[in-house]
């Protein structure tokens, strides 16, 4: 089966999501990527040791317009008889991939979390990851937004070929005036580490305690909602059922009681560290690991043991 | 300038989610529903303030049966002057997105906005397939929309940062946190929202592009082992060498 991937290439190197989503579309047939933007051949070469064969690069036009995007994809999916397409369910995926289902005429599966199984339904989160849905497309063509960190990037191959293509993405209706990306930030939704502050951390000039950890675990930063709604914390670092919804590696939580709202959110985590100053805070049920004890004493001390460890590793 | 907001229903968020009929649905009794809280706290209300500054109204749209009545009347409790209910039950995101686009079709809206996401199948699929069914530019997840003429500027989310983008009306717009404060609906606003009309079209009976055929719930978790608050160097051994995450 030909599969087709869209990846984002205008960053200054590959974002991992787009690893996942080359290794995965292997799992269901022969993969080529699409791509726009500046990249360097030999960066988008490098796409064929996760399983792509062939990398299309559409020079001209630079950026993220979703119109652009679609058009862009549905002529490389014409050009290459895809029947599958593939996009990581990212903030691009999100607003270009529903565009490309009315274009194409194909179901979208929107933040698939694994491969197609047995009877060719896909694995979804629904409930805002409080449960699982399994999708079935009713068409002949499919799209899958695969939602990041659902699988691990997975070298196979070699180098792919890289071919220039012009995917008549025609002109923009969008016109960017700024663009603001804090330096250093590390992007929540595909953060593998993330540490989180709750309303027990007391007020935002504490917040150096779960920064420190942060960059000393090399995690980004988030919080519950009380934390956002009180301007302690940007909203963009809010996660729970009405913020963002995460499934990192680790999940490090302090001063959060785990509200179902808030569960739902983290609960697709890996591993869940809590450290409260209740043993009967509702979060420690959802939790691999807890600490009964004072988010002042017990972050700095962790802070300091991931030091030595790091240290000694 | 006139304002079409797409409205959906969506379990309240203290849910506690089971499934019937061998896992196949979602089990509704005793489940009570809210406006999707992207679509009222954020697109509502920005049209609504939207409206305030520049005149012109605000039309609520939604995709359901009659027993989404209510949270359409808590819509228009709020402030929007009008509502449509398209009687077919919403099963997917690509009928949803195709009898709204049919029907604002229509209306020469100036702008479409709706939440983010449900907060029930968290898709947020129907905003840009509106978009591309009505041939508009889909601005998504803004937190920020004011308009000036027939120039609209916002502010959306990108991968690490926020964006400042122009466009021309018409638009399609996801809104996301930051774009308006939640409105409590006052006695008035409640007794108001009875009288307003509530029109039911029928549906054009789009295609389901998409079925969901079985749900299951996560695996539960084993229980939490606690580690004395003193002994931090032991959590960080666990880490790397148990569950293998740092």
């Amino acid at each position: 089966m030909s599969v087709l991937v869209y990846i984002n290439s205008n960053g200054e190197k590959i974002a991992k999501n787009a690893f996942e989503a080359v290794t995965y579309s292997k799992k269901i047939g022969d993969v080529t990527v699409v791509t726009n933007g500046k990249a360097d051949d030999s960066m988008l070469a490098q796409l064929g040791k996760y399983g792509a064969s062939k990398v299309l690069v559409d020079r001209s036009f630079e950026g993220i317009d979703e119109q652009q995007i679609t058009r862009l994809v549905a002529t490389a999916a014409e050009n290459v008889g895809a029947e599958t397409i593939v996009f990581s369910n990212d903030l691009i995926g999100k607003a270009v991939a529903p565009r490309l289902s009315v274009k194409l005429s194909a179901g979208l599966v929107a933040g698939a979390t694994g491969v197609p199984q047995e009877d060719g339904t896909i694995p979804v989160n629904v409930f805002s990851g409080k449960a699982h849905g399994f999708v079935k497309v009713n068409t002949d063509k499919k799209i899958i937004a695969l939602l990041p960190n659902s699988i691990q990037p997975e070298e196979t191959g070699a180098d792919a070929a890289v071919e220039e293509f012009n995917g008549n993405a025609g002109d923009s209706r969008v016109t960017v005036k700024e663009t603001k990306l804090p330096e250093g930030d590390i992007p929540l939704p595909e953060a593998e580490l993330v540490v989180s502050g709750g309303r027990g951390l007391k007020g935002p000039e504490n917040w150096n305690l779960i920064t420190d950890l942060a960059t000393e675990l090399g995690a980004a930063t988030a919080c519950s909602r009380p934390v956002a709604d009180s301007d302690w914390r940007p909203h963009h670092e809010h996660v729970g059922q009405t913020g963002v919804a995460i499934r990192p590696n680790l999940y490090i939580a302090a001063g959060i009681s785990g509200a179902i709202q808030h569960l739902a959110g983290v609960n697709g985590s890996k591993t869940i560290v809590v450290i409260n100053t209740d043993d009967e805070a509702p979060f420690f049920k959802a939790a691999d690991y807890g600490v009964v004890g004072d988010a002042f004493e017990v972050l700095p001390k962790l802070t300091e043991a991931v030091k030595k460890f790091k240290a000694s590793n | 300038m006139k304002i079409l907001v797409c409205i959906s229903k969506a379990p309240d968020t203290t849910t506690k989610i089971s499934f019937t009929d061998g896992d196949t649905k979602f089990d509704e009794s005793g489940v009570k529903y809210i406006v999707n809280p992207y679509d009222e706290w954020y697109a509502l209300v920005r049209g609504l303030e939207l409206k305030e500054a520049h005149g012109g109204s605000v039309t609520t749209v939604t995709v359901g049966t009659a027993e989404d009545d209510a949270t359409i009347r808590k819509a228009l409790a709020i402030g929007a002057d009008d509502a449509t209910r398209i009687n077919v039950k919403p099963e997917d995101a690509s009928q949803v997105a195709a009898e709204i686009a049919a029907y604002a079709k229509e209306g020469a809206y100036d702008l479409v906005l709706l939440g983010k996401e449900t907060i029930d199948y968290n898709g947020s699929q129907v905003g840009g397939m509106i978009a591309e069914h009505l041939d508009m530019p889909f601005i998504s997840l803004a937190e920020k929309l004011d308009v000036d003429g027939t120039t609209a500027t916002l502010d959306k989310e990108i991968t690490g940062g926020v964006q400042t983008v122009e466009a021309e009306l018409p638009l399609v717009v996801s809104c996301a946190k930051g774009m308006a404060e939640q409105r409590i609906p006052n006695m008035r606003g409640i007794m108001a929202a009875r009288k307003k009309p509530l029109n039911v079209v029928e549906p054009t009976n789009a295609a389901k592009q998409t079925s969901f055929v079985k749900y299951a719930l996560p695996a539960p978790k084993s229980a939490v082992k606690l580690i004395d608050p003193n002994n931090m160097d032991e959590l960080v051994e666990l880490l790397h060498n148990e569950a293998k995450v740092i």
